[in-house]
């Protein structure tokens, strides 16, 4: 089309916005625009066409004729015809020619303002673009069809509907068609239908999901040297479901965000934050804790600038951004929202857990109920226990002790305000720590050890073990007069008592294993002081009460006195973890405050801290929960109650362990963030406060200063990028390019658009109906720009190599984890199992030993239906991926992924030939078609149409008949052997040559690149 | 599809242009040997270079312990910088305020050519005859990734074809039997930018870097599964390529056209790649030489692999070995590096000339960057160095290159390249130089652009050729 001189007819009005602006924009502004600002000349930019500083004649309102614009445009000036290299088309000559004619009008607000520095297209929040009229209903053939006639191209012809069938399957649920699908669909209602089904099958969020995944940097394993597990499945899950059930995107991240500070926040939306707490983990010996939570918070910046915002925001760590109006005192504003929170692990429960638990704890406030009303007197006589407790702990002086560093094989040990001592980094599963305190009391008594709760810590502690408990193996004490450093003596320590006191049992040794298979005790607090380090006391007691504060007392055998007070050295022994502390098998205190007393023969107060906190108080302004908790240990104290006590701690013992979940915990005390001099911790600049950058929207008006404020301005219907990149992964996942092809950065450096207004008008349109992916999924699906056949003709291909104009349909090698589901799909073997613990399919061993691991990494080889579940499940460590994923390109989850490179070599041909899993659903689907059809041909065509949705061609009937030929000939003549194809069981009663033969067969469809690629 | 098109019109063009191959008609025979000597592009010019091996010193090796000895900056030990040093320097990390440091390590003249080298380096001190040393390299980036693609790719953003891809596009392989780019890695970590370091950008996929493993299995899942035997592979391959060939033509998609070359050549890896990755084959006095010990995954073994490799018709065969960061605990952390890397990249001189090899084989040592003559500390009480762009040292060797000689020196404090500097650019346009391309004219066409490994720029370092 687009003849060279010839006029098109001049349409009878255009419209500058609609019409005018996105042919500058696009086949100008490349050269005239913010980039290269060739001859001084923006042409995207008001001021620079038609302000007091343009150039004299570029536009003469009412006279193309004189206008060097149009002349340039339309070949009739002296200069090259612009756009240089590539002609407008006769129409969009006309409409400009139009435009002049009618005045060349150019509306305030459209375009970039200023000559010089106009606002990058990114940074301006998007307006819904009128699609172009002409045939094309749906506005997103509109859009492209009208850059495809400018580029005098023709959109494919449409997909065959069975072909259609089977990218619409993987697209949508990322597996192939079933059959069924494939025979109940033949025109375009089936189609929707279908389209219908999928958008809400479970298998939909799983799909979708891995992208979001990708983004989020999902990882089972903390990455670093040490690469232990780590539980975060039930982000996972969050994730898929909250895609299944179509949660609005802004709430989508919203609740990623700041799910745990929205008003009543849920398990769910707590579990949500797990998307923050995916960063890595160093736990190596002798690091600094906080320089590592410093990288974790880069990594949060980064994931949600490349996953949420689209922008790169890393640059601005160390100095302001090269090329984005981005300062470094910017990056630090955003950072100081994200700057406030503890890093916490909770336990988060199954419906089915959650279900026990509510059993346990119903049951016990039944109980509770119960005595309450058989004994109308509680009230009163818990006022007089409390008269009776309260006041009656001795003074306790809190001793500030000093660590030595050498003393705890590599754990830091942090001071905090309180005096304690918060366990951080690397955990060893033995050492004794070496704690080193001067008081001025002139007599000591007794030490107390209380071993405290904190956020940071497994479940909140009070310990570091899995279960976030700890055990003391022995404590010794030494004492020096302060005035005398040198006469250090030992203090004996006669006698202890501690608020928990469990009978004596043997340390789990699956938890906790040793090397020399000595049993090791734990139990009352006598072990601590027992001279013997295989006992220990313990601070366990069952998955519902274990993590609350704990305390012992030790009785000095002679009061400490020292008029010029004294040098206490602690010894805290702590061996009772296992023997790698490589896999987290450490057993260690978390939190230890020690303190002295001089009051003689003192105990440790029965009381739970809690209840004594509010004891203390006094009896006024007591909430329900505050006078039910006193309740709950007070009833414990009473001799009659005995048998009503035993039944609760019965229930107790029944409550599930759940699991864990890394999750945000915003801290109540806020902490200052500082401008970090080149992105160093240890080099903090002056204080900054939280606040968005300027170049972006601003904050919604009296919106606090929170994560939760950050998070809703994330999603503002402002913000210019966050629709947008969103709407750009997503359309990249179905054409293989993003209308943007840079998904993680829309800034001045990243490729504009292919198509600007399609991607403003799908991102309004997608805020417009809700945030709905679903609507979104849909619209795409839909269009006949999706619908095109993926062949193409040599010119169109030549035109438009990488299918960026989308002139044909997409065709491309599908994701890794895809490519395992169609085997284990076509097989029949694959799960449909939704959700769980990540599963372990069968992986060489190599992988996870030395030296190609660090440290010896579990591969618990899951058995069953866990074999043969998605690839989404697939235990990921960073440091190990899973080879058949790695090799097709999935990402390790260290860093956020917006964009899976997708290669094509031979180490992929290796893994789909020859690893294990493959070669398990070539067999199956050897079985499966031996069993569902008779002769030879049907078995063919079965197999094929499982594997490709269509029929063989005759030539391809051709290859696989001599490739079974082939097969049958080398088992007849003895040069092949069937046993090691088919399983020993083969089933069925086919003899196992046949079965031999067909899993050949079988395993070559499986290798088609056809059968990996969604065409 | 398009019946009225001839259906493998632009397979068989795609084929014949990138590949030198044909379809359908031609024989399986002539697959196996597409990327043979048949497949190359015409040199501009008659090569010196057939093969290529990048030690590529990942993380920013310090020049000033270890090539450039700088007595003035052990004299200003622990002083500030003169400010004009630092007049108009545009870096992120540079704090004013940060003291020298003077050189951890002394250095001793070696060779005939008596140039001076760190006594870290006692193995390289033996060869520096047969090396061209570059004093004053510089780049443009001064943090890993964009660096380590710069030297990698040519410019600074994710998705250019590398270096190897951009060889292997122009020469082909020689080997029929093996990926011609293997890219090796003998650190802990992965280098920072990660895969696309060896990616193949625009370029077809066939020219991208293939990791082999040192340690372990070469290659994951290079055994036939159980029940298939050589025979039986080889017959299920001709049935799947032949299936591919058939959707090739249909959809003139020359992604299938490499998944073919893929299944060939993962074919051909099967029979070959044990083999050579097996280097507890080679005498004593080869391991020896090396260091190298057979199921260690280490430099030194990798350095061996790459004669291996080499002596096989790989064409590039890349090492990297991220390990040089030394922002802290220098003294060291240089020594156990140095130590990791001097004997194998030593020897691996040594051994491809008593082989005949380093005259057709040339070899580059460098990383992204250098490091500051400034102690990162404020104060100048650390022992460490930053990333510096402006000045660092890599060395070439081999086939066409000038030994015994350096180019380039830096100032007085190693800061600045003040003489001859020589861009990253210019290394890669001296690299196909020698491989027979004028760097101009290697060119690949993509989205209206014709692009080349040295973008805009770049110049033959004519000192460095023999």
């Amino acid at each position: 089309m687009a003849g060279a001189g010839a006029l098109a007819a001049p349409p009878a009005s255009v419209d500058f916005a609609a019409d005018v602006y996105p042919i500058l924009v696009e086949s100008c502004a490349e050269c005239h625009g913010p980039g290269q600002r060739m001859r001084g000349l923006r042409l995207d930019a008001r001021p620079s066409v038609l302000g007091a500083g343009a150039p004299g004649g570029l536009v003469v309102a009412g006279h193309p004729d004189q206008s060097e614009l149009y002349r340039r445009v339309a070949g009739l000036a002296e200069g090259p015809r612009m756009p240089l290299g590539s002609s407008l088309s006769s129409a969009e000559i006309a409409v400009i020619r139009r435009w002049i004619e009618q005045g060349a009008a150019w509306p305030e607000g459209v375009g970039a303002e200023t000559r010089e520095e106009s606002r990058h297209w990114a940074f301006v929040a998007p307006v819904r673009a009128t699609p172009p009229p002409g045939e094309s209903a749906h506005p997103i053939d509109a859009f492209v069809r009208q850059r495809l006639a400018r580029a005098g191209l023709d959109p494919a012809p449409r997909a065959e509907t069975a072909a259609l069938a089977r990218r619409l399957s993987l697209d949508l649920v990322g597996l192939p068609p079933s059959l069924r699908d494939l025979e109940t669909v033949a025109d375009d209602r089936d189609l929707d239908r279908l389209v219908e089904r999928l958008l809400a099958s479970p298998h939909y969020g799983e799909r979708w999901g891995r992208l979001w995944l990708d983004a989020a940097r999902y990882a089972d394993s903390d990455g670093y040297e040490k690469d232990m597990p780590r539980q975060v499945w039930f982000y996972r899950d969050w994730v898929v479901d909250a895609l299944n059930r179509d949660l609005p995107y802004d709430r989508f991240v919203v609740q990623q965000v700041a799910g745990d500070l929205l008003p009543g926040a849920t398990q769910e939306q707590i579990i949500a934050t797990g998307y923050l707490r995916n960063s890595m983990v160093n736990e190596e010996g002798g690091t600094d804790p906080e320089q590592f939570r410093m990288e974790a918070l880069f990594d949060r910046m980064d994931a949600i600038g490349k996953g949420v915002l689209g922008l790169t925001v890393q640059c601005a760590q160390c100095h302001a951004h090269k090329y984005d109006p981005f300062t470094h005192e910017d990056y630090y504003r955003l950072f100081a929202f994200l700057n406030n929170a503890d890093e916490a692990k909770v336990a988060v429960f199954t419906p089915e857990d959650q279900r026990g638990r509510d059993a346990v704890l119903d049951g016990i406030r039944a109980i509770e109920d119960d005595l309450m009303r058989r004994h109308p007197d509680w009230e009163a006589r818990i006022q007089a226990w409390e008269e009776s407790v309260r006041g009656n702990q001795p003074e306790w002086t809190v001793l500030h002790p000093e660590v030595d560093d050498l003393s705890t094989g590599g754990q830091r040990y942090l001071l905090l305000e309180d005096g304690s001592l918060l366990a951080q980094g690397y955990a060893p599963t033995e050492h004794v720590a070496e704690l080193t305190a001067t008081t001025s009391l002139q007599e000591i008594t007794a030490l107390r050890v209380e071993v405290l709760t904190d956020p940071n810590l497994p479940l909140g502690g009070p310990g570091r073990s899995v279960y976030g408990t700890g055990a003391l193996s022995e404590i010794r004490v030494e004492a020096a007069p302060a005035d005398d450093p040198g006469s250090r003596a030992e203090a004996w320590i006669r006698s202890a008592t501690a608020d928990i006191d469990r009978p004596e049992r043997n340390l789990d040794p699956r938890v906790f294993p040793h090397k020399e298979g000595t049993v090791r005790l734990t139990g009352p607090v006598h072990f601590a002081f027992d001279d013997c380090t295989d006992s220990a006391w313990d601070l366990f007691d069952g998955p519902g009460r274990s993590n609350q504060p704990r305390k012992a007392v030790f009785v000095l055998d002679k009061p400490i006195r020292h008029p010029a007070g004294a040098i206490l050295t602690v010894y805290l022994d702590q061996s009772h973890g296992g023997y790698d502390s490589n896999v987290g098998q450490n057993n260690n205190l978390g939190r230890i405050r020690l303190s002295a007393t001089g009051t003689p023969g003192p105990v440790a107060d029965p009381l739970p801290a809690a209840v004594r906190e509010i004891v203390e108080r006094g009896s006024g302004g007591r909430d329900p929960r505050e006078h039910r908790e006193v309740f709950s240990y007070w009833r414990t104290t009473v001799p009659e109650w005995r048998e009503a006590n035993r039944r609760i701690d019965g229930l107790w013992a029944e409550h599930p362990a759940g699991h864990t979940q890394l999750v945000l915990k915003e801290r109540p005390v806020p902490r200052t963030t500082h401008v970090l001099q080149r992105g160093d911790f240890l080099e903090p600049g002056s204080p900054v406060e939280a606040g968005v950058p300027r170049f972006l929207h601003p904050l919604p008006a009296r919106s606090e200063l929170s994560r939760l404020s950050f998070a809703e301005w994330l999603v503002d219907r402002n913000s210019p990028t966050t629709a947008r990149a969103i709407v750009n992964r997503i359309w990249q996942a179905y054409f293989g390019t993003g209308l943007v092809a840079t998904p993680e950065d829309f800034g001045t450096q990243g490729e504009r658009p292919s198509h600007p207004r399609l991607l403003d008008w799908l991102a309004v349109e997608l805020m417009d109906s809700g945030w709905s992916l679903k609507h979104l999924h849909r619209l795409i699906v839909t269009s006949e720009t999706y619908r095109q056949s993926s062949s193409a003709a040599e010119g169109a291909r030549a035109a438009d190599p990488q299918n960026r104009l989308l002139s044909r349909g997409p065709r491309l090698r599908v994701d890794a984890e895809i490519i395992r589901d169609i085997a284990l799909a076509a097989g029949g073997l694959l799960s449909r199992k939704v959700g769980g613990p990540p599963t372990h399919p069968p992986a060489p061993d190599l992988l996870f030993k030395p030296p190609i691991s660090f440290s010896a990494k579990p591969w618990p080889a899951s058995t069953g239906e866990d074999r043969y579940r998605r690839g989404l499940y697939t235990f990921q460590y960073i440091s190990a991926p899973y080879p058949a994923f790695e090799t097709f390109d999935a990402p390790n989850g260290s860093t956020a992924c917006v964009r899976r490179t997708r290669s094509n070599t031979p180490l992929q041909a290796l893994t789909t030939l020859n690893e294990e899993l493959f070669v398990e659903s070539a067999r199956a689907l050897a079985r499966r078609v031996i069993a569902d059809a008779a002769d030879e041909s049907q078995r063919l065509g079965h197999a094929f149409r499982i594997c490709l949705a269509r029929d063989p061609l005759p030539e391809e009937m051709a290859l696989l008949e001599g490739l079974l030929a082939k097969a049958r000939a080398q088992l007849a003549d003895g040069s092949l052997s069937p046993w090691g194809l088919v399983s020993l069981d083969p089933g069925s009663g086919t003899p196992p040559d046949e079965m031999a033969a067909w899993t050949v067969v079988a395993r070559a469809l499986l290798n088609l690149d056809e059968t990996i690629t969604k065409q | 599809m398009t019946p009225t098109q001839e259906p493998d019109t632009i397979a068989r063009r795609w084929f014949l242009d990138q590949c030198r191959y044909g379809l359908g008609s031609l024989a399986l025979a002539h697959l196996m040997r597409m990327q043979g000597p048949a497949a190359t592009r015409k040199p501009h010019f008659a090569p010196r270079a057939k093969n290529v091996i990048f030690l590529f010193q990942a993380g920013g090796p310090s020049h000033l312990e270890l090539f450039d000895h700088k007595p003035e900056l052990a004299r200003f030990d622990g002083s500030l910088p003169p400010p004009e040093l630092l007049e108009g320097y545009r870096a992120a990390f540079i704090d004013p305020s940060s003291r020298l440091l003077g050189p951890k390590y002394g250095f001793q003249r070696a060779g005939e050519c008596g140039f001076e080298i760190s006594e870290l380096l006692p193995h390289l001190a033996t060869v520096v005859d047969d090396v061209a040393f570059v004093r004053s390299t510089v780049t443009d980036a001064f943090n890993h990734a964009p660096a380590q693609l710069l030297m990698s790719t040519g410019a600074q953003q994710f998705g250019r074809p590398s270096m190897g891809a951009w060889v292997t596009y122009g020469l082909g392989s020689e080997s029929e039997d093996l990926p011609g780019f293997i890219v090796l890695n003998s650190s802990d970590t992965g280098p920072s930018a990660g895969t696309a370091l060896w990616g193949s950008g625009f370029l077809p996929t066939v020219h991208q870097g293939v990791p082999f493993r040192s340690g372990g299995d070469p290659v994951l899942f290079l055994g036939n599964p159980p029940g298939i035997t050589r025979r039986l592979q080889r017959d299920t391959l001709h049935a799947i390529n032949g299936m591919n060939r058939i959707q090739l033509e249909r959809t003139g998609d020359p992604e299938i056209a490499t998944r073919i070359r893929s299944f060939e050549l993962a074919f051909r890896m099967q029979g070959a790649a044990p083999e050579l990755m097996d280097i507890s084959t080679e005498p004593a006095e080869t391991l020896k030489l090396y260091g190298a010990e057979p199921g260690e995954s280490s430099f030194a073994n990798n350095c061996l692999l790459a004669r291996r490799l080499v002596e096989s018709g790989v064409r590039f065969v890349q090492l990297y070995h991220e390990a040089w960061d030394h922002h802290a605990n220098l003294t060291k952390g240089i020594r156990d590096v140095a130590n990791d890397v001097d004997q194998g990249s030593a020897a691996l001189i040594k051994d491809l000339k008593r082989r005949g090899l380093l005259d057709e084989t040339l070899v580059l040592w460098g990383g992204e960057f250098g490091r500051t003559p400034m102690t990162q500390d404020t104060g100048g009480i650390g022992d460490g160095r930053d990333h510096h762009p402006g000045a660092f040292t890599t060395w070439l060797a081999g086939a066409g290159i000038r030994g015994g000689i350096t180019v380039g020196r830096t100032d007085e404090l190693g800061f600045r390249s003040v003489e001859n500097p020589v861009h990253v650019h210019d290394l890669h346009a001296t690299m196909l130089h020698l491989l027979g391309f004028d760097h101009t004219k290697l060119t690949f066409r993509f989205q209206g652009r014709d692009f080349r490994l040295t973008d805009v720029s770049g110049n033959v370092v004519r000192e460095l050729l023999a």
